[in-house]
């Protein structure tokens, strides 16, 4: 089975926001990177998978040089080969573009199961993998926390709202949107980054994107809906101040 | 502007955000239609109550291939149906199963799409949350029309739906090729039993990332006890198996209002925010001044948890 993982380049979790000059995107110029979570998750469950049934896990970033850096984290933690769709135009790019990207590299590989992450850290958009199976022609299903493959069929547990999940059967090929803590993650080994050394990063120009559909006209910090009273001093003093403040003021107890 | 809204049921019963949706459609002052897909029952009966709100017209496009949702069954109808009815505008609620078919329903369309947008500025300009709620965005949708909404639940009021003297409801056969729907759908279930109701709890402790290690939830139940609250949790604790999956409040877990809801470490992603943000009273407790959880806080103490929980119990005792 050749499966292929899409993978994202985002900040990390604990970098700290500055809207640019412009207010048109954040001021990431000295961000930290990381692999955005979900993809993480996804392509545990493909190595998972080909550990199970044999294969290839192909792992596919559309994004800026930058990229390297998760792409090589992928082939650490032991996928086969990757596909670096290169191009500056990926750090802001609409669901559609990253889309098109990702299906032009994909569409001669004779990919058997897709999988990405369910949405980004960064612009959360939740629709590359769902318009990318559009794109080429699979079948998908999104939220997923269980993969099962028996032969040609594919076998999903879809999580759905308020604890509730159903189990969804189609045909391969298909794109699959993977839910954050559908397994447990593994890491790098020292091994598996001197191994990663070795292995193909496939660099692909981003050539002539497809045209944009959604344009970002200003970023800025949300106001705020409440009166948020913050308590300053030392940890005793706001201790004090809080339990007086929720006795007498919000007298929820 | 025309704007066709594509409200949810299941079983024929309504999904109460599909209001929300209808609601937002209404403040443009322009035509607004309600469509409803299922199966002719089921699309039926959701219309009936659908028939309630101001609008010009109510569709219940019924098919037997739509009685259980798939992604290909509920794209087909809903691109057969914009087509024919041509609007302006297309706007879902952003449930689950809108995040399933929405983009596809674009990508066929080949038109712009704007999912889990939290408010609506003159333009139109769509306002969606970034970087894990740390900034907004206006953005604007290119290209020709229909645009494609999704609209995330609670941004928008149901207390802004206008009622009317009862809309015309248009029975139609939804346009649908079931050979051509590839996925077969089993019956929802839940798995944890939910032992734990947090809805009925009057105050919540709850815990994220910020409690970094197992051994520490320990301290957080120590807090709850001292409150007399339940606890809970944000799910990357749930999903590192920290706490049971029955305790997570968010999208994917429970919805709670309680009349207090105190955040442990929890920086206010939106996925945890939505199962939370109706609680009476929001105390927030992060090392990262910046955590969007201060945006809807009512009380606020940026600092080291570990130093801060021990000193609230102290003071409670």
């Amino acid at each position: 089975m050749k499966i292929a993982v899409c993978i994202k380049q985002v900040v990390t979790r604990e970098w700290q926001v500055r809207v640019n000059d412009d207010k048109t995107w954040v001021k990431d110029g000295d961000a930290s990177w990381e692999l955005n979570e979900p993809d993480a998750y996804a392509l545990e469950e493909a190595l998972r998978l080909k550990e199970k049934h044999g294969g290839e896990v192909v792992v596919i970033s559309a994004g800026p040089s930058r990229a390297t850096q998760v792409i090589r984290e992928a082939l650490a933690r032991g996928a086969d080969r990757a596909i670096h769709v290169d191009g500056d135009v990926f750090a802001t790019a609409d669901a559609f573009v990253a889309a098109d990207a990702l299906a032009a590299a994909l569409k001669d590989e004779q990919i058997d199961l897709v999988l990405t992450g369910l949405q980004s850290d960064d612009q959360g958009f939740a629709q590359v993998g769902v318009i990318l199976a559009e794109k080429l022609g699979m079948a998908h299903s999104t939220i997923i926390m269980e993969v099962q493959v028996e032969g040609t069929t594919l076998k999903v547990k879809r999580e759905l709202e308020g604890g509730w999940f159903q189990w969804i059967s189609m045909p391969l090929p298909a794109v699959l949107t993977i839910q954050s803590g559908i397994n447990q993650l593994r890491y790098a080994t020292l091994k598996g980054i001197m191994a990663a050394k070795k292995k193909e990063i496939k660099v692909v120009a981003a050539g002539a994107t497809g045209a944009a559909r959604q344009k970002i006209t200003s970023v800025y910090v949300p106001q705020k809906s409440k009166q948020t009273r913050m308590i300053a001093g030392t940890p005793a003093e706001a201790a004090k101040e809080l339990v007086r403040a929720l006795r007498e003021d919000a007298r929820v107890f | 502007m025309k704007l066709l809204v594509i409200a949810e049921q299941k079983d024929g019963i309504l999904n109460r955000a599909s209001w929300e949706a209808i609601g937002a459609a209404q403040t443009t002052g322009q035509e607004v239609k309600v469509a409803v897909f299922g199966s002719a029952a089921h699309a039926a009966a959701a219309a009936a109550e659908l028939k309630a709100a101001d609008v010009a017209e109510v569709i219940a496009a019924g098919h037997a291939a739509l009685e259980v949702y798939t992604a290909d069954g509920f794209t087909q109808a809903v691109v057969a149906l914009v087509t024919d009815e041509s609007p302006t505008h297309v706007v879902f609620a952003h449930t689950y199963q809108t995040r399933d078919y929405a983009p596809r329903v674009a990508a066929r369309l080949d038109r712009a799409i704007a999912t889990d947008v939290i408010a609506v500025k003159e333009g139109p300009v769509y306002v969606r949350q970034m970087f894990q709620g740390k900034v907004n965005a206006d953005v604007v949708l290119e290209g020709p029309a229909p645009h494609v909404v999704t609209l995330q639940i609670g941004s928008f009021r149901i207390d802004d739906l206008k009622k009317g003297a009862g809309a015309p409801v248009r029975a139609i056969e939804a346009k649908v090729d079931a050979s051509r729907i590839r996925q077969k759908a089993e019956a929802p279930f839940r798995e944890a039993k939910q032992a734990v109701d947090l809805t009925q709890a009057e105050r919540i402790v709850s815990v994220g990332r910020g409690i970094k290690a197992p051994e520490h939830i320990e301290l957080a139940k120590q807090l709850a006890t001292a409150m007399n609250a339940e606890l809970s949790a944000s799910r990357p604790i749930c999903d590192a198996g920290w706490l049971p999956m029955e305790r997570q409040v968010g999208s994917s877990g429970q919805t709670v209002s309680p009349k207090m809801y105190l955040a442990l470490g929890i920086s206010g992603a939106i996925q945890h925010v939505v199962g939370m943000k109706g609680s009476k009273t929001i105390v927030a407790i992060n090392k990262d001044p910046e955590a969007p959880i201060f945006e809807i806080a009512d009380f606020g103490i940026v600092g080291d948890l570990f130093e801060i929980v021990p000193a609230i119990i102290n003071e409670l005792k």
